[in-house]
């Protein structure tokens, strides 16, 4: 490790404001971008599975939900 | 060979393989990324001359890298579709778009942030920059045109055609730096050559570029199986999977 | 190959060709615009606008810094190994700034040809390495990009 003391971790000689805004900045966006999907995936099924259990004989249309 | 082809061609089959490969790449990605981020942010030396801001290398590098790869499978599905007219090549064209989209937004802004304490300053409109904020708006023009047709077939066509002209882009990112007197300095990565970057350094981004690799295929697949539910909402196999999960 | 498909693969190619081919043109009638500055040949030799604010780039001439001991005004020389400008700044010069290392100026030509610079930004290359090592190459005799000194 090349950091000595927490401290001297969040500061990186004054640099530390912009390598750890950077860097949560990106773990904020890969976050959103691995949520979504799954999050629309799931909203998708739930709404299907409610809709086969409402009524058998209608069809599911317009399953396009808001994103 | 062919039947691969068919196979892929066939959602419910493409569904089902998308979610066993997610199973695994998931963990694995996210495993990597942590891995090296620690290992960029805490086990390797400073620069001799930018000292630790140099550290936000090993996230605007391998964004870049993989925001540029992703503009070929988008444009490469794009003219799938329009010359095949495989429906699962739209779909992958339409998954690849916000991914490529945030990825380069993320090497946008951390460029920005990493310009700042060594050029002096947030922006300029050099020639890489510009065209790297070209890419942004193509990606994000292909996402704003297929949700503004009703007919998604035309939208389809219409995305195709706009990610195969922006393909000419690509190779204006890869070598702006040489073609014209810009800010940006060149790459470091070089495949013939020797890098000029200290083995030390280079190992924590090569392992940083195979997580984003890995991040954007887990994004694509994860995009695609989202894309196929809806699309084949009225199918018998997604009512099957859909009364499977309702049931518990 | 199908002839509908084949047909439509051929319209593919020439709509990529045919973009690739406009943007070239676009971009090799703006060549001079897409260039972030002007080497400092091209300034000596008269080739860089006078009347409106430019950028020039190059190399900070070694031993050509020289700071004002009242004020925040420095002045440099600008080499490109062919040619030199000379710089005049006042204001706050970012860290990586140096002999011997890369940076623009961006301000107007006066009368005598020194670049009344408005902002200085620091250029730096691809290479990267530990401190260690870069002095270790600096004792054993090379430069950082591994050349003999």
């Amino acid at each position: 490790m090349y950091f000595d003391s927490l401290q001297g971790l969040l500061m990186m000689n004054g640099h530390g404001m912009y390598v750890w805004s950077a860097y949560l900045a990106a773990i904020a966006i890969i976050m959103t971008l691995l949520v979504v999907p799954m999050r629309r995936r799931a909203r998708l099924l739930q709404q299907l599975a409610r809709e086969a259990n409402g009524s058998e004989d209608k069809t599911v249309g317009n399953a396009r939900v808001e994103q | 060979m062919w039947t691969f082809f068919h196979k892929l061609g066939s959602p419910p089959w493409l569904y089902a393989i998308a979610g066993t490969i997610l199973r695994w790449l998931v963990p694995i990605t996210l495993i990597a990324l942590v891995a090296g981020m620690i290992w960029g942010l805490l086990f390797t030396p400073p620069d001799f001359r930018q000292g630790d801001s140099y550290r936000i290398i090993y996230i605007h590098v391998p964004a870049a890298v993989v925001a540029l790869a992703g503009y070929y499978v988008m444009a490469i599905a794009g003219a799938i579709s329009l010359i095949w007219r495989m429906k699962m090549a739209d779909v992958v064209m339409r998954a690849a778009a916000p991914v490529g989209a945030a990825l380069t937004f993320i090497a946008l802004l951390t460029g920005a942030i990493w310009g700042k304490p060594t050029w002096g300053t947030w922006w300029v409109w050099d020639a890489r920059i510009t065209s790297m904020l070209i890419l942004l708006f193509l990606y994000l023009g292909v996402v704003a045109l297929y949700e503004s047709f009703d007919n998604k077939e035309a939208a389809g066509k219409a995305c195709a055609v706009l990610s195969l002209v922006g393909m000419v882009n690509i190779p204006i990112v890869y070598k702006s730096v040489d073609w014209w007197y810009s800010l940006h300095q060149p790459a470091s990565i070089k495949f013939t050559g020797e890098s000029t970057i200290d083995p030390s350094m280079l190992y924590p981004l090569l392992l940083m570029i195979a997580a984003f690799y890995a991040l954007f295929t887990c994004c694509l697949l994860m995009n695609i199986r989202a894309e196929l539910l809806q699309r084949e909402s009225r199918t018998q196999w997604v009512k099957k999977i859909a009364s499977e999960k309702g049931a518990d | 190959m199908h002839p509908v498909r084949r047909q439509r693969l051929l319209l593919v190619l020439f709509v990529v060709l045919f973009s690739s081919l406009a943007i070239g043109l676009v971009s090799y009638a703006l060549r001079g615009n897409i260039n972030l500055f002007y080497p400092p040949v091209d300034v000596v030799s008269g080739k860089a606008p006078t009347g409106h604010s430019i950028r020039v780039g190059g190399m900070v001439e070694q031993g050509s810094v020289r700071r004002s001991e009242d004020s925040l005004e420095v002045s440099f020389m600008l080499t490109d190994y062919k040619a030199s400008v000379p710089v005049v700044y006042v204001g706050i010069l970012p860290d990586l700034f140096g002999e011997e290392q890369g940076a623009v100026a961006s301000g107007m030509l006066d009368s005598e040809g020194v670049l009344q610079a408005t902002e200085i930004l620091a250029k730096h290359d691809e290479n990267y390495m530990p401190p260690e090592v870069a002095y270790a190459l600096e004792n054993a005799g090379f430069d950082e990009k591994g050349k003999i000194k």
